[in-house]
């Protein structure tokens, strides 16, 4: 056990952006002139220094703080993807926010927040950090959901997303607290330990049941998605952008941790479970996704579908070569939801009006080839058209799928995803074949053509960023570190 | 009688589905809900302190302090959303939030 010094550089860069957050958050109140613009600026900053942080910490194994927290190179790597996609978000958000409220400065620091609330999320070893942390990560989800006040739909969403929220945290305290019973610990290691030397019990089997249905209504896995839809499009755009990158990479990892970690031996009592849900999800998403008009609905389900085909990857026993491609589709999965979001936001139906409807994407290759393109790309890459990054994430699951023997799953994946094409696919028909809809007017900012630059170029070179930088590497020694 | 583990232990568990039940049978008030929310919490600190003076170990009742503590900023936050809808739509009855679906 080290001493109290030691713990703290070891998570240095969450008590940076602690400190910064608590900073800024002073900062917006006593100082009333431009405090939102400058809020923003200053975190953006921050975050991207954190996630570079993480990168060039040591990324041995280190625990610290009584066992409490775990740091090692998955959680290191998740953190920096977690950290870089929050501040593409806030980049992404800041010409919304200085239009909708130039005093809004409390927008950037929730932001902050629950990014901290994910950042402990992914190194949480023991129950009672990982429930605190998945609360300071919703809390401020919660409000960001009814950020829009003046708005019956953004209203609607904070309702309906609290409820169901709170109800999720619930479900998975009560498991927590039937594995605390029947295991007599709430420690990570403690808790694997009496598992590999005893029978599981059926209190246990009960706890990790609710444990996951908690923490799958997170990544909206069915049947615990009904309320990514609603609170998709009931929240304003940025909103949506960011409950669609980073809190799911954070649960994804969350869900890693925990079955990997204390849940390991009762493997084949939550594989099934596992199993169900992805193959659940992917038809679900995907069917469901078909008949929706508005985009924001269809990215919530394509999102759905999305972690159903990421939680084929969880469906496997543990090695290394799968939490590498679960990681490194769930980036590919970041990048190109971050991309289709400042396509959508740098287009606008009337002043300060987003477009809603898919139909109000029509025809707009004539007016802004470069979005058209761009959104379409993203598309074909969501669909898994090679040569672009999405079908090499799908690819790189499928394959982990067929070496464990799960052929069925594979197959079953495979044939959701040409469903899932036709969907994806009729954007690309709306936007560059249907008669042209002259009200569209473009509201671009530099922040949103960077993201979308940014995120096309990640997407289009996906194939030669893989071989030539360290991310491979890097996904590999996080998924080694998992045991 | 002597009360044992298992007595608290359905309690506790009658109070959890009494709280389930109420988030989503309730179709008059929001209000309601957020109280069978904090039913929900209670029962699992009984849960939770039944189980640690079972085990003879202090954990359990350390994460049920956690847990009345966030609660209480649960509450407050979903009161503050609860506020900000009621301004807009007028009411707060569950059977009217039902702007967005499909």
């Amino acid at each position: 056990m080290g001493s109290l010094l030691n713990d703290s550089l070891v998570i240095a860069p969450e008590l940076f952006l602690i400190v910064s957050a608590i900073i800024l958050l002073m900062l917006g109140s006593f100082k009333v002139k431009n405090s939102a613009k400058i809020v923003l600026y200053l975190s953006t900053i921050t975050l991207f220094f954190v996630s570079f942080l993480e990168l060039i910490m040591p990324w041995d194994i280190s625990i610290i703080f009584n066992e409490s927290l775990i740091e090692n190179s998955f959680s290191r790597f998740t953190k920096s993807i977690i950290f870089m996609s929050s501040a593409f978000v806030i980049i992404l958000s800041s010409r919304w926010l200085i239009r909708y409220d130039e005093k809004a400065f409390e927008y950037p620091i929730l932001i902050l927040f629950s990014s901290l609330g994910m950042a402990l999320m992914v190194s949480a070893n023991d129950l009672i950090t990982l429930y605190l942390a998945i609360e300071l990560q919703s809390l401020p989800l919660y409000v960001l959901a009814s950020f829009r006040r003046d708005n019956i739909n953004s209203g609607e969403a904070g309702i309906k997303y609290f409820v169901l929220g709170a109800l999720s945290s619930s479900l998975f305290l009560f498991g927590a607290s039937l594995v605390y019973g029947f295991t007599g610990s709430v420690e990570f290691f403690e808790i694997s330990k009496v598992t590999s030397y005893s029978e599981v019990s059926a209190g246990l089997v009960v706890g990790i049941v609710f444990i996951l249905s908690g923490l799958i209504f997170k990544i909206s896995g069915v049947p615990f998605h009904m309320w990514t839809p609603d609170v998709y499009e009931g929240s304003a755009t940025p909103v949506t952008a960011f409950f669609a990158t980073a809190p799911k990479m954070a649960a994804m990892c969350m869900l890693v941790n925990i079955l990997y970690g204390p849940f390991a031996d009762s493997f084949y009592s939550w594989q099934q479970i596992i199993i169900f849900v992805s193959i659940a999800s992917m038809a679900l998403g995907s069917f469901a996704a078909i008949k929706q008009t508005n985009i924001k609905r269809l990215l919530a389900y394509s999102s759905i579908a999305h972690m159903g085909f990421t939680l084929i990857a969880l469906a496997l026993p543990l090695s290394p070569s799968n939490i590498q491609a679960l990681l490194i589709y769930m980036l590919i999965y970041l990048m190109a939801n971050l991309g289709v979001f400042s396509c959508i936001m740098s287009l606008e139906k009337s002043e300060g009006e987003s477009v809603k409807d898919i139909s109000d994407l029509s025809g707009i290759s004539k007016k802004y080839p470069f979005i058209a393109f761009s959104l379409s790309i993203f598309m074909f890459s969501f669909a898994g058209i090679p040569p672009l990054a999405g079908f090499f994430g799908k690819y790189l699951i499928f394959r982990s799928a067929i070496e464990n023997g799960l052929f069925l799953l594979a197959i079953f994946g495979l044939l959701i995803s040409v469903i899932g094409a036709y969907y994806y696919i009729n954007i690309v028909k709306v936007v560059y074949f249907d008669e042209s809809n002259s009200s569209i007017t473009k509201s671009s900012s530099k922040g949103l053509s960077i993201t979308n630059i940014a995120c096309t170029i990640f997407i289009i070179f996906f194939i030669i960023i893989y071989t030539l930088s360290p991310i491979a590497e890097l996904a590999r020694l996080a998924g080694i570190s998992i045991n | 009688m002597v009360i044992e583990l298992g007595h608290y232990l359905v309690l506790a568990s009658m109070l959890f589905t009494i709280g389930v039940i109420g988030v989503f049978l309730n179709r008059e008030n929001v209000i309601i809900i957020l109280m069978s929310l904090e039913l929900i919490l209670l029962s699992i600190s009984i849960n939770l302190v039944a189980f640690s003076s079972f085990l003879n170990d202090s954990s359990g009742q350390i994460f049920s302090l956690f847990i009345l503590t966030v609660a209480a900023g649960e509450a407050a936050i979903g009161l503050a959303i609860l506020v900000v809808y009621f301004r807009n739509v007028g009411n707060i009855e569950v059977d009217q939030i039902n702007k967005m679906s499909g």
